[in-house]
C-alpha cells in the first residue's frame, strides 16, 4: 500500500502544510482589511496593523453607516437585487419551461437565445440604445438589460427536462394546460434548483457595478458596488462632484476598509449556501457521456 | 388546404408556449439584437448632433486607423499577452492544486481547504480591487513586509511589468480554487480498479498520478482549454478597470478598457464601436470554432 511508505508519509505532511498555507493566503487579504477597519485611524495610517485590530474601535463603521450617501446606495442595491432577481427568475422559468417542451418553433427559439451568447453589439451601441430609451437614472436600467440570463435559462431547462414526462401527461389527461402544469408540477419539483439560480442571480446583482457607473449620471443613484468603485478608484471622483468634505471622510483608510467589508458582507453571509449548490450547478451541462 | 388547417390548429394548441417565452424574446430583441444594428456606426463618422441616419459614411476608415494607430496596436498586443498568460496559468495551477487536494484523505481538512479557496471567486473585482490596492500600495502591508525583510519597495500597480504580473497572479488567486472543481469532479469519476491494478504491479503513487490520473483528465483539460481560447480577447475588463491607473495605461490597457475610455470618456463613438466590432467578430469565430472542437474531442455541448 503506497500510503504506508515513508516517502508518502513525508509527502502527506508537506502537502497538508502547503495546502494550509495556500488556503490561508486566499483569505488573508480580507482578514487584513477587516483588521484595518476595526483599528484606530492613527494605527492604520502608521501601518501598525497586520491581521489583528490595533486600538480596537468600531468608529469607521459608525461613520460609514451614518453617512447618507452610503446608506442611499445600500438601499438602492437591495432594491436592485430583489427586483432584478424576481424579474430575472420569472423570465428564466417561463423561457426554460417553453424550451424544455418539444413543439414547433423550439429550434428557432433555441438559436435565438444561444446566438446572444456568441455575438453582441458591444458596449457603445448598447449604451446608445439604453440612453435613447430614456432609461438612464432609473431602477429599470439596472434590471432590464440583464433580465434574460441565457446561461441560467439553459440550466433551468435541463432541470425541467429531468422531470419525468409521465407526470405532465397524467395532468394533461386530467385537463391541465401548459401554464397549469408549469405551476403545479414543474415549479414545486424544482424548488432546490430555483433557489440555487436565485442565489446566483442575487450575487450577480449585488456585485454588478459597471451598469450603475455608465447609466447613472447622478452619483446619488449609484448602487453600492458602483459607489464603492468610485470611492476606491479615487481618480474618477472629479466627475461625480461629491462634496470634498464627505470625500475626505469616505476615502480615509479605515472607513474605506469598513465600506469594503460591508460590501462583501452579504456575499460572505450567503457563501455557505452558495458552496452547497455550486458544484452541482457547475458540473451540470458540462461533459455529457 | 388540409395542411394549412393542421398547422393552424397546432399553432393555437401551442400558443401558450409561445406566449410564455414572449417576454424573454422581447427583452432579448430590445437589449441584445437591437444594439447589433448600432454596429453600423463603425462604418460611419457618427455625430450625436446628426444622429444615426444623417452621419456620413466612411467605410473601413476606422478599421484602417485601428491597425496603424500605435495606441490601438499596443492595446491589442496587451490583450493577447495578458489573456494568454491567464489562460495558461488558469489551467496549470488549478490542475496542480486539484492533484494535491486529491491526495488528502481527511475529509474535514479537505472541506476546510475547499471552503477557503472557493471564496475569492464570489467576491467582485470592485471589492478585490479595493483590497488589492490597499495591500499592494506603496504603504500597503505587502511592501511593509518586504521592507521589513530588507527588500526594496515594489510598485505593483504603478510599474507596467509588475502590473501585468500582478494582474495574472491576482486572477489566478481569485479563480484557481473554483476552476479546480471540474478537475476534482473528473478525478472522483476515475475507476478505482485502475489504481488497484497499478498498486499490484508495484507502481508508486507518483507513477499512478502520471499514468492514471493525468491521462484520465486529458479530455476535460482539452475541453476547458479550447473553450478558454474563445476568450483570448477577454483579458478581464472588471479586473483591469479596478486596478489600473494612468501610470500603467501603456502596458495594462486592454481592448475593453480602451473602448470604454475612447468611446464613453472621449466621445469617439464610431472608432470605439469599430474596435468593439473587431473584437466581437474575432471572438465569435473563435467561440464557434472552440465549441465545434470541444464537441468533437470532448463530447461537450450546451444544448
Amino acid at each position: 500500500m503506497y500510503h504506508k511508505t515513508i516517502g508518502y508519509r513525508w509527502f502527506t505532511v508537506t502537502n497538508t502544510l502547503l495546502l494550509t498555507v495556500i488556503s490561508i493566503l486566499c483569505i488573508l487579504p480580507l482578514v487584513h482589511v477587516a483588521a484595518v477597519s476595526f483599528s484606530s485611524s492613527s494605527a492604520a495610517t502608521a501601518n501598525q496593523v497586520f491581521f489583528w485590530p490595533v486600538g480596537f474601535t468600531a468608529e469607521a463603521y459608525s461613520r460609514t453607516l451614518t453617512n447618507p450617501l452610503f446608506l442611499r446606495s445600500l438601499v438602492l442595491s437591495m432594491e436592485r437585487t430583489l427586483s432584478g432577481t424576481l424579474l430575472s427568475m420569472a423570465l428564466t422559468v417561463t423561457a426554460a419551461y417553453t424550451l424544455s417542451r418539444s413543439f414547433y418553433g423550439r429550434g428557432f427559439y433555441s438559436w435565438f437565445f444561444v446566438f446572444t451568447m456568441l455575438f453582441n453589439g458591444g458596449l457603445i451601441p448598447t449604451y446608445m440604445l439604453v440612453t435613447q430609451l430614456h432609461l438612464t437614472n432609473t431602477l429599470w436600467v439596472l434590471i432590464l438589460p440583464s433580465a434574460v440570463n441565457v446561461f441560467n435559462t439553459i440550466l433551468m431547462m435541463q432541470f425541467f427536462r429531468a422531470i419525468p414526462k409521465e407526470l405532465e401527461e397524467a395532468a394533461s389527461i386530467d385537463g391541465a394546460g401548459y401554464l397549469r402544469s408549469l405551476i403545479t408540477i414543474y415549479l414545486p419539483l424544482s424548488l432546490p434548483s430555483l433557489a440555487t439560480l436565485s442565489l446566483f442571480s442575487m450575487v450577480w446583482h449585488w456585485n454588478s457595478w459597471f451598469d450603475g457607473l455608465i447609466y447613472m449620471t447622478d452619483y446619488r443613484k449609484y448602487p453600492l458596488a458602483t459607489f464603492l468603485q468610485t470611492i476606491i478608484q479615487g481618480g474618477d471622483m472629479r466627475n461625480t462632484n461629491i462634496d470634498p468634505g464627505q470625500l475626505q471622510i469616505l476615502s480615509e483608510r479605515t472607513v474605506r476598509s469598513a465600506q469594503i467589508l460591508i460590501g462583501a458582507l452579504p456575499i460572505l453571509l450567503v457563501y455557505p449556501f452558495l458552496q452547497r449548490f455550486f458544484v452541482q450547478g457547475l458540473t451540470m451541462g458540462a461533459v455529457k457521456e | 388546404m388540409m395542411e394549412w388547417k393542421k398547422s393552424k390548429t397546432r399553432f393555437f394548441r401551442q400558443l401558450p408556449l409561445h406566449l410564455l417565452i414572449l417576454p424573454s424574446v422581447i427583452c432579448l430583441l430590445i437589449f441584445n439584437y437591437a444594439p447589433m444594428t448600432g454596429l453600423l456606426m463603425a462604418f460611419q463618422d457618427f455625430k450625436p448632433r446628426l444622429g444615426f441616419l444623417h452621419s456620413p459614411w466612411v467605410g473601413f476608415e476606422h478599421f484602417k486607423y485601428m491597425f496603424t494607430y500605435p495606441d490601438s496596436r499596443q492595446v491589442i498586443f496587451n490583450t493577447l499577452l495578458i489573456a494568454s498568460l491567464k489562460i495558461t496559468a488558469n489551467i496549470i495551477v488549478p490542475i496542480t492544486f486539484a492533484l494535491l487536494l486529491n491526495e488528502i484523505r481527511a475529509i474535514l481538512f479537505k472541506r476546510f481547504v475547499q471552503t477557503l479557496v472557493y471564496l475569492p471567486h464570489f467576491l467582485s473585482w470592485v471589492i478585490l480591487g479595493g483590497i488589492l490596492t490597499d495591500i499592494l500600495g506603496n504603504k500597503g502591508i505587502v511592501n511593509h513586509l518586504l521592507t521589513l525583510f530588507g527588500a526594496n519597495t515594489i510598485f505593483f500597480l504603478g510599474d507596467g511589468t509588475w502590473f501585468r504580473i500582478t494582474v495574472v497572479i491576482s486572477d489566478v488567486w481569485k479563480e484557481f480554487g473554483f476552476s479546480a472543481i471540474i478537475y476534482l469532479a473528473a478525478m472522483s469519476g476515475i475507476n478505482m480498479s485502475l489504481y488497484e491494478a497499478a498498486e499490484i504491479d508495484g507502481a508508486s503513487r507518483l507513477k499512478q498520478t502520471f499514468h492514471i490520473t493525468l491521462p484520465s483528465l486529458v479530455p476535460v483539460i482539452l475541453v476547458v482549454g479550447t473553450l478558454a481560447l474563445g476568450n483570448i480577447l477577454n483579458a478581464g475588463f472588471d479586473q483591469i478597470f479596478n486596478l489600473y491607473n494612468p501610470l500603467v495605461y501603456r502596458e495594462g490597457d486592454i481592448i475593453d478598457t480602451f473602448v470604454y475610455r475612447v468611446g464613453l470618456m472621449d466621445g469617439s463613438f464610431s472608432f470605439a464601436t469599430a474596435v468593439g466590432l473587431f473584437k466581437s467578430v474575432i471572438s465569435f469565430i473563435l467561440i464557434v470554432t472552440a465549441y465545434r472542437l470541444a464537441h468533437r474531442f470532448g463530447n461537450y455541448r450546451i444544448f
